[in-house]
């Protein structure tokens, strides 16, 4: 077994080529792996700690106002474990040496000491002395986009009171974990913080002794959240409570989990891909290397190793190329993670987080990395071992071949005899033409795939900023205004148009579904909110009836022409049915409108508004914002461009990091896969070239016969790898689809182009290196030899 | 050495001269001198047979008159060119034009018929006969539309022959033609041969291990310890139907 053993060895240094090329296949597949799984262990874990350790809420809601007292009542609901009673409130602040509007949220924490659920993480200094109003503890990213520390100073208007805070401390919270303002889709820690201060300051300051505006509570262990929701609702319902929710309608803990559930896909579709293309190769490759080792195969039975022992020979192969692979993938993976985690740790924050590859991931690779391997091997192994002894004494047999339909056609009387040998050995090796083709197809998919994101979010931000975010900015009020607030607006300066809008928010419900979400109202046609159909149409709103995006549509099981029912969570609160009258398609956020008026009269108000969309003149712009600022009833301002930038950054940050990732790996598969191919072909074919070459034939002449395969499968396979990758990129798009963005499903010719030009490339690439294996030909051995 | 010994045909016009031909091969750290100074001329026309043990040198020396191997030293003239200083270049033409080569396993293109394995040949010719032509002066027009597989292995090797003879070239070199074969068969393929040098006038080279196949050699050409040992002339050639191993 010992010299079977060195034979191994100098079988995979001969194979160098073709191992490593399939080794790399493994490794990106262990590669994605390792990444995607190390990923989302780490944010999982991290993400349950936190909640743990700091007691995240499990139930929240907002109200106007309650008196202290009634806590008890709510301690008294079955399931209920911990509650915390708080007043919050918007704050607008002033950063020293920075221009921009700055909004903020007011939390209070107990006089001097830590709240019992959402408790805070400190970084850095402490929290707020008790009886002190002039401390406040911020929020990390707030504090590092500011290069803020504790001991530093910021000015509030509270309340319409200017007052100038100390900075006691830098904390991390369960509840921002992802930190974003209301009604923002992204963070953006520069113009949004979030701020604790001790409760009695900030009671006094909004005129809240007493009471509270805002109620967190964890549950007993194996508590349902329905039952406490809806008594919490009954219980607070006369002191204006909007709805209590659980945590799946909390922000910071839906995109987190959004981001989880991205990842799995990730962790699923990626490892799914690779992992199926390195185990196509090595059967390929095993059936291949078996076959041209038939004879040696032959004279080991002879001399008698059993149909184990060459089992065991063969598996050994494969299982040294999945070690070399696994090795490698996890190494990458791991350092692939790596590099990822700074990246998702700047959007999400958690006091720790364990980027280390666990062992069990390790494992897992290796495993399924094994097992793709093992599929792929054994149809080969099994026929090298039914292999018969006699073979090798036998002189070798000429294969068969037959005159296929092709030659007898018109067309096929015009090939010449090179041409001849290439379509008739294709035809009589339809399996392993077959999986070539298809090896090559996968290949191509896949650079599709990756392509195809990178142009998909172009066509997303242009989508959404030309067509549907027609403003420059977003004004939105304290509270609804009557609609000749308007004027306020317009006077400004330079203001070029104004478009009010009045928005709600609203719980919307379908059957055993239902949905938190905000219905914005605004004219039939708004000039600088576009309302678009699937094919990017312009639509107007019909003057009774609800606007869904598609996506809440389809998650709500709801059509045109449906009804549901639709809870306003403000004011009255009352709920009501209304009739869906068409969806919209965009792609970011999930939301709802109407037009204004009907939305008025269905609030029973007269013409009132939540805010405005502007166009302004840029050059103005600064002296817009001081001047805005001014005006009492803004609570904040946005900048569309600065959104753009944001999600742009943020998609390319995450999404296309990975697809980055992909696209390398890809292009290595392309290459791996066609080039396992052509070396392949060479060695089959290396004895018909020499006795080309004997007879006369030039190297060009001789080279054409092996090149001309290669170029006919890869021209077969281009096509194929087209529809693969084109279904493979809607699947993908579909999972990854989420409620902060849906990538839009774009394919042009471009993307094919790329594919289509990535594929060549690694074919003339594996050409390149064929011919000059065709150059080194010994024209005598070949000779000798029988086979 | 040996050049005194040479006997020359009555009237041949010499095709191939070699003069001192050295071959060595380096395998590993050892030195294998295959060839030590080998001369020999060839003539138009003529059918020898060169015969020696392995290791004689015989296949090294075949080879490198048919340009598929450069020697060490010496100088092989063909017509005005010295075929040890040519280019690789040079030998691909050379052998593309003026060599047919016969091979102990054949070595047909398994993918095609009888027919398309001369095609193929005749296809990069300057004037070869139709492979049809060729097969029928080797007997096989009836098997042409078989491919390898179809056929026998005499079947196959005289395939080969009409392979290498359809381009007319000025020699054909033939190693070990029957090596693999049945002596029943092996004399129907010499046939075959002994037909084409006869009705074409084809200078041809046979090398073999089987002493029987030199009674149907105008020359037999004795190789050993990679010199020309000695080279008898035979005064009839016999007919294949009459050998017998």
């Amino acid at each position: 077994m010992r010299t079977l053993h060195r034979k191994l060895l100098r079988d995979m240094v001969s194979l160098r080529g073709q191992v490593t090329a399939i080794a790399v296949v493994i490794a990106a597949g262990v590669m994605t792996l390792v990444m995607a799984v190390t990923t989302l262990d780490a944010i999982s874990l991290s993400k349950d700690r936190f909640y743990t350790d700091y007691r995240f809420a499990r139930v929240f809601v907002d109200l106007k106002r309650a008196p202290e007292g009634l806590v008890e009542r709510v301690r008294d609901i079955a399931g209920v474990n911990q509650v915390q009673t708080r007043v919050q409130a918007p704050v607008r602040l002033e950063v020293p040496g920075y221009e921009d509007p700055v909004r903020g949220q007011l939390l209070s924490i107990p006089d001097g000491s830590q709240p019992d659920v959402n408790r805070l993480h400190v970084r850095e200094g402490a929290l707020p002395e008790s009886g002190r109003s002039d401390q406040v503890v911020i929020s990390e990213p707030f504090a590092q986009a500011h290069g803020l520390r504790a001991g530093d100073q910021l000015r509030a208007i509270i309340n319409g009171r200017l007052q100038t805070l100390t900075i006691s401390g830098v904390v991390l919270s369960p509840e921002f974990v992802y930190q974003i303002g209301p009604a923002d889709l992204l963070p953006d820690y520069e113009r949004f913080g979030v701020l604790w201060m001790n409760r009695r300051a900030l009671a006094a300051a909004f005129d809240m002794d007493g009471a509270f505006n805002n109620l967190v509570l964890t549950l007993q262990a194996g508590a349902a959240a329905g039952p406490v929701i809806e008594a919490l609702d009954q219980l607070l319902a006369p002191y204006g409570g909007v709805g209590a929710h659980d945590r799946d309608e909390q922000m910071s803990h839906r995109f987190l989990s959004d981001e989880l559930d991205q990842l799995r896909v990730m962790a699923v579709v990626l490892p799914v891909i690779f992992l199926g293309v390195a185990a196509f190769l090595l059967n390929i490759l095993m059936a291949r290397i078996i076959n041209t080792q038939r004879q040696q195969v032959a004279v080991l039975k002879a001399f008698g190793y059993g149909n184990r022992d060459i089992s065991f020979h063969y598996g050994l192969l494969t299982g040294l190329i999945v070690l070399i692979g696994s090795v490698a993938g996890v190494g990458l993976g791991a350092w692939a993670a790596d590099a990822l985690a700074v990246i998702y740790m700047e959007y999400f924050r958690f006091p720790e987080a364990s980027f280390r590859v666990q062992p069990r991931v390790v494992v897992l690779g290796i495993v399924v990395a094994g097992a793709a391997a093992g599929l792929g091997t054994f149809r080969a192994v099994r026929r090298a071992v039914a292999l018969p002894p006699a073979e090798a004494m036998r002189p070798p047999a000429p294969e068969v071949f037959h005159q296929g339909w092709l030659e007898r056609s018109r067309l096929g009387r015009l090939l010449d005899q090179p041409g001849r040998i290439i379509v008739r050995n294709l035809a009589r090796h339809r399996f392993k033409a077959v999986s070539s083709v298809l090896g090559i197809a996968m290949s191509a998919a896949l650079l599709l795939v990756g392509a195809s994101q990178f142009r998909a979010i172009d066509e997303l931000i242009d989508t959404q900023y030309r067509l549907v975010q027609k403003m420059d900015i977003t004004v939105h009020f304290t509270d609804p205004a009557p609609a000749r607030a308007a004027a306020e607006l317009w006077s400004q300066p330079g203001v070029q148009y104004v478009e009010t809008y009045r928005n709600v928010p609203v719980r919307l419900a379908s059957g055993r579904r239902n949905y938190r979400t905000a219905i914005q109202g605004m004219d039939a046609a708004p000039r600088l909110r576009g309302l678009i159909d699937e094919g990017h149409r312009d639509l107007t709103l019909p003057p009774e009836g609800l606007v869904l995006t598609d996506y809440l549509a389809a998650h709500l099981g709801v059509r045109p022409g449906d009804s549901i029912s639709v809870e306003i969570m403000e004011g009255s609160r009352r709920t009501l049915t209304v009739e869906v009258a068409a969806t919209v398609s965009e792609p970011l956020g999930v939301s709802a409108y109407m037009e204004r008026h009907a939305l008025n009269r269905m609030l029973r108000e007269g013409p009132t508004i939540s805010g405005a969309w502007m166009l302004t003149d840029e050059g103005t712009q600064d002296q817009l914002f001081d001047r805005l600022w001014e005006v009492p009833r803004v609570a904040g301002i946005g900048m569309v461009s600065e959104s753009a930038r944001q999600i742009r950054d943020y998609i390319q940050d995450t999404v296309l990091v990975m697809m980055g990732v992909l696209l390398v790996l890809a292009g290595t598969i392309t290459f791996a896969v066609v080039y396992n191919n052509a070396r392949i072909a060479f060695s089959e074919r290396a004895r018909e070239l020499a006795t080309l070459r004997v007879l006369g034939f030039r190297r060009g002449e001789i080279a054409w016969i092996l090149i001309g395969e290669i170029a006919l499968l890869t021209l077969l396979a281009i096509p194929l790898g087209w529809l693969i990758g084109t279904v493979l990129a809607l699947w993908l798009n579909l999972a990854m689809s989420t409620d902060l963005y849906r990538i839009p499903f774009v394919i042009t010719h471009q993307t094919y182009a790329f594919s289509t030009l990535g594929v060549v490339a690694a074919a003339s690439l594996s050409m390149l290196l064929i011919a000059r294996r065709l150059h080194r030909l010994d024209l005598l051995s070949a000779l000798k030899t029988v086979e | 050495m040996g050049q005194a010994e040479v006997p020359a045909r009555d009237g041949g016009e010499v095709v191939f001269a070699a003069r001192g031909v050295t071959k060595v091969y380096t395998m590993g750290e050892v030195e294998i001198h295959a060839l030590r100074g080998v001369d020999l001329d060839l003539y138009a026309g003529e059918l020898s047979v060169m015969l020696g043990a392995s290791g004689s040198g015989k296949s090294t020396l075949l080879n490198i008159l048919g340009g598929l191997d450069s020697a060490s030293g010496g100088e092989v003239r063909y017509g005005g060119q010295n075929l040890v200083r040519a280019t690789d270049r040079a030998l691909t033409t050379f052998r593309r034009h003026h060599v047919g080569f016969v091979f102990q396993f054949y070595n047909l293109i398994s993918s095609l018929t009888a027919r398309e394995n001369v095609a193929i040949v005749t296809e990069i010719s300057r004037d070869p006969m139709s492979p049809e032509e060729a097969l029928a002066l080797v007997g096989l027009e009836g098997r042409m539309d078989h491919f390898p597989s179809q056929l026998s292995g005499g079947e196959q090797q005289r395939v080969a022959i009409a392979r290498a003879i359809a381009k007319r070239p000025a020699v054909l070199m033939c190693d070990e033609p029957t090596g693999a074969l049945d002596s029943r068969t092996g004399v129907r393929v010499l046939e075959a041969l002994e037909h084409a040098n006869r009705e074409l006038g084809t200078t041809t080279v046979v090398i073999t291990h089987n002493v029987v196949i030199g009674e149907m050699a105008d020359r037999v050409i004795h190789l050993s310890d990679g010199r020309v040992a000695s080279i008898d002339l035979n005064d009839t050639r016999k007919s294949p139907s009459e050998l017998h191993w």
